[in-house]
C-alpha cells in the first residue's frame, strides 16, 4: 500500500490553504493510500494546527522542537529523514519553503523527485503518472515517476479540488523524539517584510489588475478610474513592478501579495501561474486580453477579447451612466 | 615738435625707451601662446585617429559658407547678428592689430600695399569695424549679464554659471577696441592741433567721437594718452591671446579648423576605429569610447571649439522633455575633463571610464540621433558620433540596461527586437482581406525589378502592419513591379548601430546584403525611413534606396499616380518631417509634394519642421528604453501640432506613427487629433 | 573566493512561440532558439560580482551536448574566468537527481567555496541545486535575492511569498539557487562570445569523471518525461462577444450579479 505523507506548511497558526488538497491529490495517486498530515514546527501554534489537521486526515504527525520555531527547510529536512518510513511518497506545497526543502530531501531518502505537479493519473506497478507544466506554461508534460524506492513531489497550490473538512476524526501522533540532531549550517535570522504601500489591495473585494496590456505608465490612471466607478483597488502583476508603474505593495502573486477578492478584473494580464498563484478564495474573474490565446482566458469566468486601452474608458463611463 | 611721437621712439620717463615692451611683450605674449597651444595639442595627439582630409570640395565650401558667411548664425536673430558682427569685426581687425604690434618697433608702419587708397579704404571699414563690434560687445553684455536668456543657464548638476567668462571676455574686446581707436585718435588730434591737416574719418566712428572730445586736450595728454593706450592694447591683445585656450573662447581659434574638418555626410556613422575595416573588427582590444582618449581628435577639438551657445540644447528634444540630456554639456563636462587631466603644467591624469566620472547611463541612452543639436551647431561640433561611441564603449563593457537587453538578444536570436520567428515575418501580406486582391511575390522564389524591404516594426506590429500592406497597394497602382525579401529580411539595424552593438549590427547588414544581392533586384523602397537611412547611408554597394513618399511624388509627377480630392476637406492637415527622412537625408519636400496633390487638402506647417523638426521620441530600440523624463516627446510635439491649428498629424515613419498616436492619447487630445501615416493618406485618396 | 556557478542551456522562453509536433508528443523544435536560462544570468553576474569585491575566480559548469558550450562561453563573455563542459552520450536523459550526481563527481574534484546555480529553469524542476546540496552534505537555500559574503560565513536573504525576505547565515562552502532580480546581468553581444571564442573549455564524460553509466542517464532516471501536449483546461471562461457596447453591457450585468458593482 502506498504510504503518502503531506507535508502541512502554516503561519501563525494558520495551515496554508494547500493542507485541504493534498487529500484530492493522494486519491489521484492512489485511491487506497494511506495518508499522513506531517506537522512540524513548535508550541501551541504547532498544536492548534495539528489538531485542526486531526478533521481532515485520519493521521496527523507531529514534530515539535524549538529548533523548528521557524520552518528552516534545513531542519525541517533533517527530521523527516528521521521519521518518514524509506518508501514514503511525501507531499509538500511548490511554494517557496517546498523549493527549499524538496529537492535535497529526495536525495537524503534516495528517492524519485518530482516537482510543479498539476495532476495525477494513478500508478502502473511502481510507475506514478503525474502532470506537470513547463515552459511558462506554454506546453504540460506527463512524467513517469519510478516509486519503487518512494518519492518526494511538490504539488501547485490550487491545482487539487479542496475537500471539506471537519469528518475525518483523525488522531496525533507525536514523534518528536525521532527527530534526532537538528543542528544545520544554516541559521534563520529574520524576516525583512516588504515595504507596505499605501494602499492594502488583500483588504479590497474588487481588484482591478493590470498586466503588461497597460503598455505604458500614462495608461496607469485609465485603469484608476475604472477602479474608482467600481469602488476598487488597483492591483498589477509584477512587470508593472518591475517598470516601477505602481508600487510593489500592488502587485498579486507568488512573488507579491496574496488576494481574495470578490471580483478580479484582470485586464491585459496573460495569467501566468506566478500571478494567478496569489489570487485565491476562488473569485469571479473577468479576463480582458486583445490575444485570444492569452492562458488568463482558461481560468477566468468572463472573457473578452478587445485592447484594455481602448476597452476600459468605455467600461468606466458606462459604469458611471448607470 | 609737429608730430607726436610713436611707441618705437618714446622715452619713459626721458630715458627708458618704450620699444624695449613693444618687443618684450609680443616674445612674452607669443611664446605663452605657443607653450598653452602644445599643452591644449597634447590630447589630439594621443586621441584615436580620425579621417578628415577626405572631400576637400565640401570642406572648404563648409568654411566659406559655415565659418566665413556665419550661415547658421541667424538661425538665432539676435545673437546670430551680433556674433556675425564681432565676427567680421574681428577679421577686419585682425590687419590693424597686427600691423599695430609692429608699430611698437617702426613708427608709422603701415603692412605692404595698405600705404595707398587701400589704406584709406580699410581704415574707413575698420574704424567702423571697431564701432560696431563695440556696440555688440554692448549690447550682447547687456543681454548676458541682466537679462539672462534661459538657453546660457547651466543647471546645478551640470556645473557653475558661465557668465561671469562671457562678460569678461566682452569686456576685453571693449577694451581693444576702445584703445585701438584711442590710440588714433590721439595722433589725429595731436596732428590736427599742430599742423591743420585735416584726415577724413568715418563720420560716427568711434575714432571719429573720440578725435572730436580730444581736439583740444593739452599735447601732454594727447602723447600721453597714445602710448598708454598703446600699451594697454598690446597688453589686452596678447593677454587675450593667451587666455583664449582656457576656456570657451578658444572657438575663436579653433572655429576655422574645426568648420573646415566637419562632418560632410549625414546619415551616417563613423567607424568603430578609423582606418580598421569592418573585417578587422575583432582584432580590436577595446571598442567604442570609455576613456577620454578614445575620442577621435576632431572629437577633442569639437570639445575645444564649443562656444558654449546653448543652441544644441535648445533645439534637443530630450533635453526639452527633461531627459537627463543636454548635448551642450556633453562637450562642457568633457572640455573640464580636458583641462583638468592636461593642465597647463605638470603631468597628465589617467582618465576613468567617462560613463562613470562625467556622464551617466542614463544621459548617453537617452538620445534619439534625431540629429537637432547637430544641426543647429555654428561650429560644426558632433554629437551622434560620439554618443554611438560611448554607447559602443558601454555595449563592450556590458554596460546595457535590461530593457534593452532582451530586443538585442531577440535581434541577434531572431533578427527582430520582439523576438517574434523569422517565418512570420511576412505574415502581414496574409491578412484575408488583402490577400484576396493582392499577392506578394517572395523575392526568394519570384524575380521583380523592385525590393520593398519592410523591416521589423512593420512586419510584426499588429497595429503598424497597415502600413505594408498600404505601400504595396500603392506600389501596385503606381506599376512597379517589386517582391519582399520575407523570412529572410532581417532588421535593418538602424538603431543597433546607434545603440552602439557594432558586432550585431554587422551580422544584420551582411544577411540582408546577401539577401539583396542574391534577389537580384535593380532599386530598393521602404516605408520605414530608419530602413531608408540604414541601407542607404550605413551600407554599401546596393541598388539605389528609395522612400516610398519619393516615388508617390515620382508617379504624381509623371502621371502615373492620380489622386482623388480631399475625402476630409473640413480637416487641417500638418506634415511632421521623421528624423531620418529629413534631417538626415533631406527629404523634405516629396512628402509635402504628394500631400498638396491632394486637391482640397489643406496643410498648415509646424514652426519647427523641416531641418528643425522636433523628434517623436525615436524609433527602434527607442521604443524599448524607458528613460527618466518629465513629459513625452510627442505630448510635446502633438500639443505644437495643436497650436499649429491642426487635427491630424501625418508622418512618414512607422515609429512617429506609434509615439505619436500614443500621445495624442497621453495628451488627453483623443477625439480631437489624429495620427496618420502618409501611405495611409495616399492609399485612400488614390484613384 | 572560488565559485562554481551551474548553468543550463534551454530554449528561451521570450523568443519562441512553443507549439507541439505533427505527433503532438513533442515540441515542435525546428524554429525554437536556445539560450542560457535566465535565472543562471544572475548567478553569474552575482558570482562576478562577488569576485570582483573579495577575489577568487568564478567557474561555469554544464551537463549537455556540444551545443551547450554556447552558454558557457556567453557565461565566459559575462567574466567567468573557467569553463567545464560534462557530455558524454551516457548522460543523455538524465533527470535532476543524475544531473546533480554527474555534477557532484566534478565539484568533488575542486575546491569551491560557493557553489550557485539559478533558482529554477523555464522547463526544469528547481531541482538540480538542492539536491546538489544534500549529495555534497553542504548547507543550501533556494530563491536567493541578496548575498553578503563574510568570513567562512555567508549571509543570504530568500524571496518568499508575499514579497517578504527571509535572511539566513550560512556557513561555508554552500549551496544557493539565484532568484532573479538579485542584480542586474550585464550585457554579452557577439562580440564578447567571439572574444573567448578561442579559450580552451576542457569536456569530460562518465569515464573521466569515474561515474558508471547505471547511475546516470536514462537508465538511472527515476522519473522520465514521457510526452509533451496542450492541456485541456477545461470550459475556460465564457467569452463575451459582440460589438463593445453589448460587451459592456453583459459585462455589468454580470458584475452586478457577482458583487463587483
Amino acid at each position: 500500500m502506498t504510504q503518502i505523507f503531506a507535508y502541512i506548511p502554516f503561519i501563525n497558526g494558520v495551515a496554508a490553504d494547500v493542507a485541504l488538497e493534498y487529500p484530492s491529490a493522494a486519491k489521484k495517486i492512489d485511491e487506497g493510500a494511506s495518508l499522513t498530515a506531517v506537522v512540524a514546527g513548535s508550541g501551541a501554534d504547532l498544536d492548534k494546527v495539528a489538531n485542526e489537521m486531526t478533521s481532515i486526515y485520519s493521521q496527523v504527525i507531529k514534530i515539535d522542537n524549538a529548533d523548528l520555531a521557524y520552518p528552516n527547510a534545513e531542519v525541517v529536512r533533517k527530521a523527516l529523514v528521521n521519521i518518514l518510513p524509506t518508501d514514503a511518497v511525501f507531499l509538500t506545497a511548490h511554494d517557496t519553503f517546498g523549493m527549499d526543502l524538496a529537492p535535497g530531501l529526495s536525495v537524503k531518502m534516495d528517492s524519485a523527485y518530482a516537482a510543479d505537479m498539476v495532476d495525477f493519473e494513478g500508478i502502473d506497478g511502481t510507475t506514478l503518472k503525474a502532470v506537470r507544466q513547463e515552459l511558462g506554461g506554454a506546453v504540460s508534460t506527463h512524467v513517469a515517476v519510478d516509486i519503487s524506492s518512494g518519492a518526494v513531489m511538490t504539488v501547485r497550490p490550487g491545482s487539487f479540488a479542496p475537500v471539506d473538512g471537519g469528518s475525518a476524526g483523525g488522531s496525533v501522533v507525536d514523534k518528536s523524539g525521532d527527530a534526532g540532531d537538528l543542528s544545520t549550517k544554516r541559521k534563520f535570522l529574520e524576516i525583512v517584510a516588504a515595504e507596505v504601500g499605501d494602499v492594502d489591495i488583500t483588504k479590497s473585494d474588487v481588484l482591478v489588475s493590470v498586466g503588461r496590456g497597460i503598455e505604458d505608465e500614462e495608461n496607469i490612471e485609465i485603469a484608476q478610474e475604472l477602479a474608482e466607478a467600481m469602488n476598487a483597488v488597483v492591483s498589477c502583476s509584477r512587470p508593472i513592478v518591475d517598470a516601477k508603474w505602481l508600487e510593489k505593495s500592488r502587485q498579486v502573486g507568488t512573488s507579491g501579495q496574496t488576494v481574495k477578492p470578490k471580483v478580479y478584473m484582470a485586464m491585459g494580464i496573460s495569467g501566468s501561474f506566478q500571478h494567478m498563484g496569489g489570487v485565491k478564495g476562488n473569485p469571479f474573474i473577468v479576463a480582458v486580453n486583445k490575444n485570444p490565446k492569452a492562458p488568463i482566458f482558461q481560468v477566468a469566468d468572463v472573457g473578452i477579447v478587445e485592447d484594455i486601452l481602448d476597452f476600459i474608458p468605455e467600461l468606466t463611463e458606462a459604469i458611471n451612466d448607470l | 615738435m609737429t608730430s607726436i611721437i610713436g611707441p618705437a621712439s618714446f622715452k619713459f620717463f626721458g630715458i627708458f625707451p618704450a620699444v624695449i615692451l613693444s618687443f618684450v611683450l609680443p616674445v612674452i605674449g607669443i611664446g605663452l601662446f605657443a607653450y598653452i597651444m602644445a599643452r591644449r595639442v597634447a590630447p589630439l595627439v594621443r586621441a584615436n585617429p580620425d579621417s578628415r582630409f577626405d572631400q576637400i570640395g565640401k570642406r572648404v565650401k563648409n568654411l566659406i559658407i559655415v565659418w566665413l558667411g556665419q550661415i547658421r548664425q541667424p538661425r538665432y536673430m539676435l545673437a546670430g547678428v551680433l556674433h556675425i558682427f564681432i565676427f567680421a569685426g574681428f577679421l577686419i581687425l585682425s590687419i590693424r592689430s597686427t600691423s599695430l604690434v609692429i608699430v611698437g618697433f617702426s613708427d608709422g608702419f603701415v603692412l605692404p600695399g595698405f600705404g595707398g587708397p587701400l589704406g584709406s579704404i580699410y581704415n574707413f571699414i575698420k574704424d567702423y569695424a571697431a564701432t560696431f563690434v563695440l556696440i555688440a560687445c554692448i549690447i550682447a553684455a547687456v543681454r548676458r549679464g541682466i537679462f539672462k536668456p534661459k538657453r546660457y543657464a547651466v543647471p546645478e548638476n551640470y556645473g557653475k554659471d558661465h557668465t561671469a567668462e562671457a562678460v569678461f571676455v566682452l569686456g576685453i574686446i571693449a577694451t581693444l577696441m576702445i584703445s585701438e581707436s584711442l590710440f588714433e585718435a590721439s595722433e589725429l588730434a595731436y596732428e590736427f592741433q599742430h599742423t591743420g591737416i585735416e584726415h577724413f574719418l568715418a563720420p560716427l566712428s568711434l575714432v571719429w567721437i573720440f578725435k572730436g572730445i580730444l581736439s583740444s586736450a593739452s599735447p601732454n595728454i594727447l602723447q600721453g594718452l597714445h602710448i598708454f593706450t598703446y600699451f594697454v592694447h598690446d597688453l589686452t591683445f596678447f593677454f587675450f591671446l593667451c587666455f583664449l585656450p582656457m576656456g570657451k573662447h578658444f572657438h575663436v581659434i579653433t572655429s576655422i579648423f574645426n568648420v573646415f574638418f566637419m562632418r560632410v555626410e549625414k546619415g551616417k556613422i563613423k567607424p568603430v576605429m578609423h582606418g580598421v575595416s569592418d573585417d578587422k573588427l575583432d582584432d580590436l582590444e577595446s571598442f567604442g569610447v570609455k576613456k577620454l582618449e578614445d575620442f577621435t581628435w576632431k572629437h577633442m577639438l569639437d570639445f575645444y571649439s564649443c562656444a558654449d551657445c546653448g543652441r544644441c540644447s535648445d533645439q534637443c528634444p530630450a533635453n526639452a522633455a527633461g531627459r537627463p540630456l543636454s548635448p551642450r554639456f556633453i562637450t562642457i563636462k568633457a572640455r573640464d575633463l580636458i583641462f583638468k587631466n592636461y593642465p597647463m603644467s605638470g603631468e597628465i591624469y589617467k582618465s576613468n571610464l567617462l560613463v562613470e566620472d562625467i556622464y551617466t547611463e542614463d544621459e548617453i541612452w537617452s538620445c534619439t540621433t534625431c540629429g537637432a543639436c547637430e544641426e543647429e551647431c555654428p561650429l560644426g561640433i558632433e554629437y551622434i558620433d560620439k554618443i554611438v561611441d560611448l554607447r559602443r564603449g558601454m555595449v563592450d563593457e556590458g554596460m546595457v540596461p535590461q530593457s534593452l537587453q532582451k530586443p538585442l538578444k531577440a535581434l541577434e536570436k531572431r533578427g527582430n527586437p520582439y523576438g517574434k520567428m523569422e517565418k512570420k515575418r511576412a505574415d502581414w501580406a496574409k491578412d484575408k482581406e488583402f490577400k484576396a486582391s493582392y499577392q506578394i511575390k517572395d523575392l526568394a522564389k519570384e524575380k521583380a525589378d523592385t525590393l520593398y524591404f519592410v523591416d521589423s516594426i512593420t512586419s510584426y506590429d499588429d497595429e503598424i502592419q497597415d502600413i505594408a500592406r498600404r505601400t504595396s497597394i500603392i506600389l501596385e497602382k503606381a506599376g512597379v513591379d517589386f517582391g519582399i525579401l520575407g523570412k529572410l529580411e532581417k532588421d535593418s539595424g538602424n538603431e543597433v548601430i546607434r545603440f552602439g552593438e557594432e558586432m550585431l549590427y554587422q551580422d544584420l547588414k551582411e544577411q540582408n546584403i546577401e539577401a539583396i544581392k542574391e534577389s537580384g533586384v535593380k532599386q530598393i523602397v521602404t516605408a520605414d525611413p530608419h530602413a531608408y537611412n540604414a541601407l542607404k547611408n550605413d551600407y554599401s554597394n546596393l541598388p539605389s534606396v528609395k522612400h516610398i513618399s519619393q516615388v508617390v511624388a515620382q508617379k504624381i509627377t509623371t502621371g502615373e499616380l492620380d489622386l482623388k480630392p480631399c475625402l476630409n476637406p473640413d480637416k487641417v492637415y500638418v506634415y511632421h518631417d521623421p528624423c531620418y527622412l529629413g534631417r538626415h537625408n533631406g527629404i523634405y519636400e516629396d512628402p509635402r509634394q504628394a500631400l498638396d496633390a491632394i486637391d482640397g487638402l489643406t496643410r498648415v506647417e509646424l514652426e519647427k519642421s523641416r531641418d528643425r523638426s522636433f523628434c517623436c521620441g525615436g524609433g527602434g530600440l527607442m521604443l524599448f528604453y524607458e528613460p527618466e523624463e518629465e513629459i513625452r516627446m510627442g505630448v510635446l510635439r502633438v500639443n505644437m501640432a495643436a497650436e499649429a491649428g491642426a487635427n491630424v498629424i501625418v508622418t512618414a515613419c512607422p515609429f512617429c506613427l506609434v509615439n505619436i498616436q500614443d500621445a495624442i492619447k497621453v495628451a488627453g487630445k483623443e477625439g480631437e487629433m489624429e495620427a496618420l501615416d502618409f501611405t495611409e493618406l495616399i492609399e485612400q485618396h488614390l484613384e | 573566493m572560488e565559485i562554481l556557478v551551474c548553468v543550463k542551456r534551454v530554449p528561451d522562453t521570450a523568443e519562441n512561440e512553443f507549439e507541439l509536433n505533427s505527433a503532438g508528443n513533442d515540441l515542435d523544435r525546428d524554429d525554437l532558439v536556445y539560450s542560457v536560462n535566465e535565472w543562471d544570468n544572475y548567478a553569474v553576474e552575482e558570482a562576478i560580482q562577488i569576485v570582483d569585491k573579495a577575489g577568487g575566480s568564478v567557474t561555469v559548469i554544464t551537463v549537455g551536448d556540444d551545443e551547450s558550450e554556447e552558454v558557457l562561453r556567453r557565461e565566459m563573455a559575462m567574466g567567468a574566468n573557467n569553463g567545464i563542459l560534462l557530455s558524454d552520450d551516457a548522460f543523455e536523459g538524465s533527470d535532476g537527481l543524475g544531473v546533480a550526481a554527474i555534477l557532484k563527481a566534478e565539484i568533488q574534484k575542486g575546491n569551491y567555496d560557493l557553489i550557485l546555480s539559478g533558482a529554477q529553469a523555464d522547463e526544469g524542476a528547481g531541482q538540480v541545486g538542492g539536491m546538489l546540496a544534500a549529495m555534497l552534505d553542504m548547507p543550501y537555500a533556494s530563491l536567493v535575492n541578496k548575498i553578503e559574503a563574510g568570513d567562512g560565513k555567508i549571509t543570504v536573504g530568500r524571496e518568499i511569498e508575499g514579497g517578504n525576505q527571509e535572511m539566513n547565515e550560512m556557513d561555508l562552502p554552500c549551496v544557493l539557487s539565484i532568484q532573479t532580480g538579485i542584480n542586474e546581468p550585464r550585457y554579452v553581444g557577439i562580440r564578447g562570445i567571439r572574444k573567448v571564442a578561442s579559450v580552451d573549455i576542457p569536456v569530460k564524460g562518465a569515464s573521466d569523471l569515474g561515474l558508471d553509466a547505471v547511475n546516470v542517464g536514462e537508465a538511472g532516471a527515476k522519473t522520465k518525461r514521457v510526452d509533451y501536449f496542450v492541456p485541456d483546461m477545461g470550459d475556460g471562461a465564457e467569452m463575451l462577444e459582440g460589438s463593445t457596447d453589448e460587451i459592456i453591457e453583459k459585462l455589468i450585468e454580470k458584475l452586478k450579479a457577482n458583487g463587483g458593482l
